[in-house]
């Protein structure tokens, strides 16, 4: 650059960029991630020592805690998989409203599992089972997943509503089908079937957890590494481009690790619509900041505490703990309403 | 220098945008003109390489713009299109910084905030680099959008209708900013425009397009002349002296 602009640059020296605009947004971020995680301990304490008569700690108190801590797991898993599958899909489409639940990912899980059903029968259901089977399936699920929306993201639909509406349709039409499926099913495949698609936060399919964990572990730390992509992602597909990072490349490995995360959060606890958009909605709103690396684990303790609130309560006050996803759906698509209404557009 | 050859772009059986064979020189303003659906944007976003041309080859500085690394262009070229619409919520400097994304990966280091400050200023947004862009105007806005992309210290920048929703009074600055970039700075510009009074104004070469194909492409001299500019715009165009003896056309 020339002498005059030097000079004129020279007396702004100490100015610095960083994630937030200004030192109160800073502040804030703390504020915020301290009574998250204050909020969360709290649930999670509720949860495993609630009613628990022993001492804390004590040798009783851990055996009654430890028959709990599968719950705290899969919330725990759920709240990762649905934040950081969530935001990431939201970056990489370039809006804060839709989500992969929303767009249908799990409807799609929901209709491989009864199709499995539908044309191996139970025999051949039952033949292949533990790992194998649900190895088989998730990946069916991530391959169906990337090839469907990359076509429908690869911005031959750059309109925004045009996306909403087809994911919607394929999601009500997979539905439709799954259901469709299941009523032509002999009762004793159906019973199979209900058996491994009804998950629920107190009944979720654990025995799945050995696998779940190190996949979202994994598929966790990679999105992670990819914040800072993901921050320029979010300008769009010339901006990205044109700052030298291969914006078709970006979205097919975003969405390759969405649709595992998708994956694995559906196999444990079955769909949950509106959970994703309730944490990213919240993480945004709390934040304000483009930055992923600070996005994304408040979105995450957020959903590990709406969650995790919504079970103690549920369980401890209403006995009713197996409503859980009902009632996070119920809040999280009033919210969606909200913010839709508020804003007035997609 | 930016040198195109025989480049090509079908969009449909009768709409195609070339073959385009063109030489722009490295250092000052190059104006692509000509009226609306001409395929200069096309032709501005196949240099910049968000659009893939069928046929030919594009060389910005030396380099082979579809098979380098996209990384390495980056550094060499930036390009900012009409439309930019963010979702996410960002301050003046914030997004000045991220034209430096080709250089530090998204890890500012000293040397990135003093170009991000040299830009900011060299715009004049100072006073404004912590305001969000939705605080701003669609004037400030632009500005801050070319601080980007001056930032990303490239010597190819590649604008694309800078002056679109500009008034009077933003356009004038925008362009004397962009001479002054050119100038003091020493970076190529290539600018989309519609107003053909500010290509002769400001511009040193003008390329004319016509339905897809370049019509011409000289000096202002040569260019700006009524059966000239009446050929290009399919308008009849009248020339008369300006102030500063320059060139006005009258086309009303």
């Amino acid at each position: 650059m020339s002498e005059t602009l030097t000079r004129s640059g020279a007396a702004a020296d100490t100015r610095r960029t960083g994630p937030f605009a200004t030192t109160s947004g800073r502040r804030r971020y703390a504020v915020v991630l301290g009574v998250l995680v204050v909020l969360a301990l709290l649930a999670t304490y509720g949860i495993l020592g609630y009613g628990n008569k022993a001492d804390f700690m004590s040798r009783q108190w851990v055996t009654i805690a430890g028959l709990r801590i599968e719950t705290v797991v899969v919330i725990l898993v759920v709240a990762f998989c649905q934040s950081f599958a969530t935001v990431s899909f939201q970056t990489a489409t370039q809006n804060r409203i839709l989500t992969p639940s929303i767009m249908g990912f799990e409807s799609m899980y929901v209709a491989i599992q009864t199709a499995a059903v539908f044309f191996l029968g139970i025999s051949g259901v039952t033949l292949l089972d533990g790992p194998a089977r649900f190895f088989l399936q998730s990946g069916i699920m991530v391959l169906m997943a990337v090839l469907l929306y990359s076509w429908l993201l690869s911005g031959r639909f750059g309109n925004l509503h045009i996306m909403l509406l087809v994911g919607v349709v394929i999601g009500g039409g997979l539905g439709s089908l799954s259901t469709f499926m299941q009523r032509l099913l002999e009762p004793n495949e159906f019973d199979v079937l209900s058996a491994r698609l009804l998950g629920s936060i107190s009944n979720a399919s654990t025995e799945n957890l050995p696998y779940v964990i190190p996949v979202c572990l994994v598929t966790g730390v990679a999105i992670w590494l990819r914040s800072r992509r993901m921050n320029l992602m979010a300008l769009g597909r010339d901006a990205t481009n044109n700052l030298g990072l291969n914006h078709r490349r970006e979205l097919m490995t975003t969405l390759l690790l969405v649709s595992i995360m998708m994956a694995m959060t559906t196999s444990l606890v079955g769909p949950m619509t509106f959970l994703g958009f309730l944490v990213a909605t919240l993480a945004y709103s709390l934040t304000d900041t483009y930055d992923h690396r600070l996005v994304l684990p408040v979105a995450f303790l957020a959903g590990y505490t709406v969650l995790a609130l919504a079970y103690f309560v549920l369980r401890n006050v209403f006995y009713a703990g197996g409503a859980v996803t009902i009632i996070v759906e119920l809040v999280g698509g009033i919210v969606f309403l909200t913010v839709l209404l508020r804003k007035g557009r997609l | 220098m930016i040198s195109l050859e025989n480049v090509f772009k079908r969009y449909s059986d009768d709409v195609a945008v070339g073959p385009v064979t063109l030489d722009i020189p490295r250092g000052g303003v190059t104006a692509l003109v000509g009226p609306n659906g001409a395929g200069k944007s096309t032709v501005l976003t196949m240099i910049g390489r968000l659009q893939d041309p069928d046929a030919g080859t594009i060389r910005v500085g030396g380099h082979d713009v579809a098979r380098t690394p996209s990384k390495t262009i980056a550094k060499v070229l930036s390009i900012l299109r009409q439309e930019n619409h963010f979702v996410t919520r960002l301050t003046v400097r914030q997004l000045v910084g991220f034209g430096r994304y080709p250089h530090s990966r998204g890890r500012l280091t000293a040397e990135d905030e003093r170009h991000i400050s040299q830009a900011v200023e060299f715009l004049n947004l100072g006073e404004l680099q912590d305001r969000f862009l939705d605080q701003l105007s669609g004037g400030q806005r632009q500005r801050a959008y070319v601080a980007m992309v001056l930032a990303q210290d490239t010597d190819y920048v590649l604008l694309d209708e800078p002056l679109n929703n500009l008034d009077m009074q933003h356009s004038v600055q925008m362009m004397k900013q962009l001479r002054r970039a050119a100038d003091e700075l020493g970076r190529t510009i290539v600018i989309v425009l519609h107003d053909i009074n500010y290509a002769a104004h400001y511009a040193d070469r003008i390329v004319a397009m016509n339905d897809g194909r370049l019509s011409e492409v000289g000096p202002p001299e040569e260019i700006v002349r009524g059966e000239v500019l009446s050929r290009i715009f399919n308008t009849p165009v009248e020339v008369v002296d300006g102030p500063q003896g320059r060139p006005v056309c009258v086309y009303f």
